[in-house]
């Protein structure tokens, strides 16, 4: 019938154009919204816009809730661990990157 | 990871739990809980630099699993010593019978076929029903990741991308199934970022609608570039004159062979970015070419001549800085 590019799903990248709201997240990511609020509270996902009474994220916060809930479960870290594990990883990203480009 | 080991028999690999975790059979439940812990840390994916990582970490996961929960831990020790590791295991016919599984947390890693064999469908923590419950109306929604060759995003196009789906079969069991996606990737996507398909994950139950299908991008390492977000790096070889005197030499970049200008007085790891020549995401990446000297072999005697004559000529001592 047609060849296999036409029939390919179109794609699009999801962090573009996203813009997140706590329901959203709970669902992608199938855990409580309360639990959503709660990495709110602890740091662990940025608020980037109040609108209204909804919070928003940039569609970068799906790739962190679930990093996030994988730390939580998989180590049996706290909220506070998690927060604490989370920015000490992206310190030391930030620094391999650094120490990439002085070589 | 390997290949699937059930026959039709049912016949798998036993998995020593115990060796894994690295615990004796009497470990009590802190010693495991330490164990467990202090593994998941050292191969967890998402923190691990260790290579095989995330095959590790599974088999942790996996161990823990059994032993972490007294009704699956006994029903696992009456195995007794059972076959040494990596002999033929069949479970007994009367196989957990009596035992109630009572799992928690939502882990939705593979186990092994060893595992399924003995605890099922049932075995295995939250299936069947995770996500759809916090949203009637709404399929659940899923994740999947895949690694892309570079060449995807630097141009988009259709990738065929096989994924692997855990599916209940007519009795009940849990299997994972193949399902093979035919995906147009969307030009400039970068790592870590997310393929959304709309409507091709769980069915809804009723009149809902489907969710949705995420598709996390990782690429494979590429033979030219290494990929730094949406910047590429390339080491291009220069020969001495090249980097001392300037040059303008051939260089590949993803869009095509350029002339790049070397400047006089580079040196090694001296780095030259091409504004806009990385991954065309919006901004678009630039690509840094980073450059190494490369010598020409003094294998005759002309070259011999040459590398003297530079000897006798330039006061050069590369040790100055060594203080020697």
């Amino acid at each position: 019938m047609s060849s296999p590019e036409n029939q390919a799903l179109a794609g699009a990248i999801f962090e573009d154009s996203a813009v997140l709201t706590v329901r959203d997240l709970s669902r992608m990511c199938a855990v409580d919204e309360r639990h959503i609020v709660e990495f709110v509270e602890e740091g662990v996902l940025n608020v980037v816009e109040i609108v209204g009474t909804e919070w928003h994220f940039t569609g970068a916060a799906l790739r962190r809730t679930r990093l996030a809930l994988r730390l939580e479960r998989d180590l049996e870290l706290n909220l506070a661990g998690v927060a604490l594990a989370i920015e000490l990883m992206e310190e030391l990203h930030t620094l391999r990157r650094e120490l990439k480009a002085r070589r | 990871l390997g290949a699937r080991r059930i026959d039709l028999a049912g016949a798998v690999d036993f998995k020593d739990y115990y060796k894994v975790m690295g615990v004796a059979r009497d470990a009590t439940e802190t010693q495991i809980k330490q164990a467990y812990r202090k593994l998941a840390r050292k191969y967890h994916p998402d923190v691990s630099k260790e290579k095989d990582a995330e095959a590790r970490f599974k088999e942790v996961g996996e161990a823990y699993e059994v032993l972490r929960s007294p009704e699956k831990r006994a029903a696992y020790d009456r195995l007794g010593q059972g076959p040494a590791a990596g002999e033929d295991f069949r479970p007994p016919p009367d196989w957990g019978a009596g035992f109630e599984f009572s799992g928690s947390g939502a882990r939705d890693s593979d186990y092994s076929d060893f595992f399924e064999s003995l605890f099922g469908t049932r075995g295995r923590p939250g299936s069947g029903n995770r996500g759809g419950s916090f949203h009637p109306g709404h399929g659940e929604d899923h994740h999947a990741k895949v690694l892309l060759d570079l060449d995807a995003t630097l141009r988009g196009g259709a990738r065929q991308l096989t994924l692997r789906v855990p599916e209940l079969d007519a009795e009940g069991r849990l299997a994972s199934k193949e399902r093979v996606l035919n995906v147009q990737v969307p030009k400039g996507i970068l790592p870590g970022q997310h393929i959304r398909l709309a409507g091709q994950g769980g069915p809804a139950a009723g009149e809902g609608t489907p969710g949705d299908l995420f598709i996390e991008v990782e690429f494979q390492p590429h033979p030219l570039y290494r990929i730094e977000g949406r910047d590429l790096y390339l080491d291009l070889p220069v020969a001495p004159w090249e980097a001392a005197l300037g040059a303008a030499v051939k260089t590949p970049t993803p869009a095509g062979t350029v002339d790049l200008k070397i400047p006089a007085a580079s040196h090694a790891g001296s780095k030259l970015r091409l504004k806009g020549r990385g991954i065309p995401a919006s901004p678009p990446g630039d690509l840094y070419v980073v450059l190494q000297i490369a010598l020409p072999a003094a294998d005759n005697d002309k070259a011999k001549a040459a590398y003297a004559a530079m000897a006798a000529t330039l006061p050069f001592n590369p040790r100055a800085a060594l203080g020697v």
